[in-house]
């Protein structure tokens, strides 16, 4: 730390520090506690570890969560990308402003409204709920954080790079794959993260449109947690922050090493 | 012509999906807030919304969206000042987001063990002598994990404009014999307030809407317009109901983003 800010500051800091990752930390710390509570350490053990594992249920309901947010992830940063060089075509400002407004509405609406509001599309549509009304919810509210992601790098594409392409004899696909698609790669990497992580994480959704029979982590972590502590959650947990820091480490990477990506954007 | 059309052809999927997902579903929720039980039309869901039960849940959700607010904003507005002032700011940045990419429940239930009865919040109260208590299904437990949850998402944008403050102004205040608190009252803070509006809106809208939250450690000390939602859609199974307290969730979340400026952000939640 700095020698700028005063000791009281830097307490204050650390005190921020401290409290943001202790709830981590102490579910990490609890995972290896053989007393099977998350209170009064007594012996060091992998057995919550060891359980999980041998726990095929939970470890399918791992495999949905992954599979369903690869997919959406996959589904929603092509129909984003599509989507972006559709609103890049638009000319008239208000035009373009109201489809932003449109395609901005799943990321400011509150999960429980997306939520129910899918039941009801759901419902009326006769889609079981299941896997593919889960899939389908996560592809909707993944596409527009997509589009704001790689729409900056569309449009900060200069024509001349494409009338270059053009005079040099390039078909209109050859357009697209040879320079369009790289110029924006890492527009479409932020958004294809963005959209894994927002399906990971969501709960809210998950948990209106999932019927009887499908299950994703958050819901069955929700469902667990109602009834109370089991470490085999904390294993869990310690699993996967590990994974997490780990694609933290492959996003910053890949954004970082084309200096200002489209990311920080969001949360500028 | 027909070049035209084949050119087009690639809108279909974000139009479909405009149309589908984005429009579809709130007529839904329109039209089902007009349906009684019997899913006729009518205006009971709004008569029954202005009722004291559902307009006393309504200030209560307002009321906890508040102090959320107000409590997280209290906190991140000296943490994202004191951040700027670090050397290797960015990277400490990136470090207050990351909490905020691990899985929301997984947090979420770690305060279940740590307000728990025997948990380590309960241990300090005891070290610190005033004994343990009950700390879960508290309003007070809610409103801290509500404050942790959303406190990476009001330092982002309030880092973010304070670091693009330009520094000179502070010097010519300086230089003009203001005290430190009127360089802040009067220019630090005016100039960053739109990173104070975009953290504000990014919490409360979605504090206005928690029902996971206040389902796991409120228990049922809390009823917010979320877990309002949550219980007629799939408790009660009245969508009537439920939708029409969407509807005012809806009106209430623009009004919001009418108030705070135009710049729009999610956080999760």
């Amino acid at each position: 730390m700095d020698k700028r800010i005063s000791p009281l500051s830097r307490i204050f800091l650390i005190v921020m520090f401290a409290l943001l990752y202790l709830p981590i930390f102490y579910l990490i710390f609890y995972s290896f506690n053989s007393g099977g509570t998350m209170y009064g350490f007594e012996n060091f053990t992998l057995d919550w570890y060891r359980e999980l594992f041998q726990n095929t249920r939970l470890l399918i309901i791992v495999l949905n969560t992954v599979v369903i947010a690869l997919l959406s992830a996959l589904i929603s940063t092509i129909i984003g990308v599509l989507g972006a060089m559709m609103i890049n075509k638009v000319r008239s400002r208000r035009a373009k402003d109201s489809l932003l407004s449109l395609n901005n509405i799943l990321i400011v609406s509150p999960d429980v409204i997306i939520g129910a509001s899918f039941l009801i599309l759901f419902t009326i549509a006769g889609l079981k709920l299941g896997f593919y009304s889960v899939l389908l919810s996560h592809i909707a509210f993944s596409i527009p954080i997509v589009v704001l992601m790689v729409l900056p790098k569309i449009s900060e594409m200069s024509p001349s790079l494409l009338d270059a392409a053009r005079d040099l004899g390039a078909s209109r696909w050859e357009v697209m794959t040879k320079v369009v698609i790289p110029y924006i790669t890492p527009g479409i990497f932020a958004g294809f993260f963005m959209a894994l992580t927002y399906s990971l994480d969501d709960f809210a959704v998950t948990f209106f449109v999932t019927g009887n029979g499908f299950t994703t982590l958050s819901v069955e972590i929700y469902s667990l947690a109602r009834r109370g502590i089991s470490l085999d959650i904390n294993a869990l947990s310690t699993i996967i922050f590990l994974i997490t820091m780990v694609i933290v480490v492959i996003y910053y990477l890949i954004t970082n090493r084309t200096k200002k990506a489209p990311d920080m954007e969001v949360f500028k | 012509m027909e070049n035209k059309t084949t050119r087009s052809l690639y809108m279909i999927p974000y139009v479909i999906w405009i149309a589908f997902f984005v429009i579809a579903p709130i007529l839904l929720v329109l039209y089902y807030s007009f349906q009684d039980l019997n899913g006729d039309f009518s205006l009971t869901n709004y008569q029954n919304f202005f009722t004291p039960i559902y307009l006393e849940m309504t200030l209560s959700s307002f009321w906890y969206a508040f102090l959320i607010t107000l409590v997280t904003l209290l906190f991140a507005y000296p943490t994202a000042y004191l951040l700027t002032k670090l050397k290797h700011k960015q990277l400490w940045l990136l470090l207050i987001i990351v909490p905020s990419w691990i899985n929301l429940l997984l947090k979420a239930y770690a305060f279940l063990g740590i307000f728990g009865t025997y948990g380590m919040a309960n241990k300090l109260l005891e070290a610190v002598g005033i004994g343990s208590r009950q700390l879960l299904f508290t309003d007070f437990s809610f409103v801290f994990v509500a404050v942790y949850i959303f406190i990476p998402f009001m330092i982002l944008p309030i880092f973010n404009s304070l670091d693009k403050l330009n520094p000179t102004y502070l010097d010519a205040a300086n230089d003009l014999g203001a005290s430190r608190w009127t360089t802040f009252r009067r220019i630090v803070f005016p100039l960053t307030i739109d990173g104070v509006k975009a953290g504000c809106q990014i919490t409360f809208i979605p504090a206005l809407s928690l029902f996971m939250l206040t389902r796991l450690i409120a228990g049922s000390q809390v009823i917010t317009l979320g877990t309002a939602i949550e219980q007629q859609f799939l408790v009660t199974q009245d969508w009537g109901m439920g939708s029409t307290i969407a509807v005012f969730l809806i009106i209430f979340m623009f009004i919001v983003m009418f108030a705070t400026g135009t710049k729009r952000r999610r956080a999760r939640g």
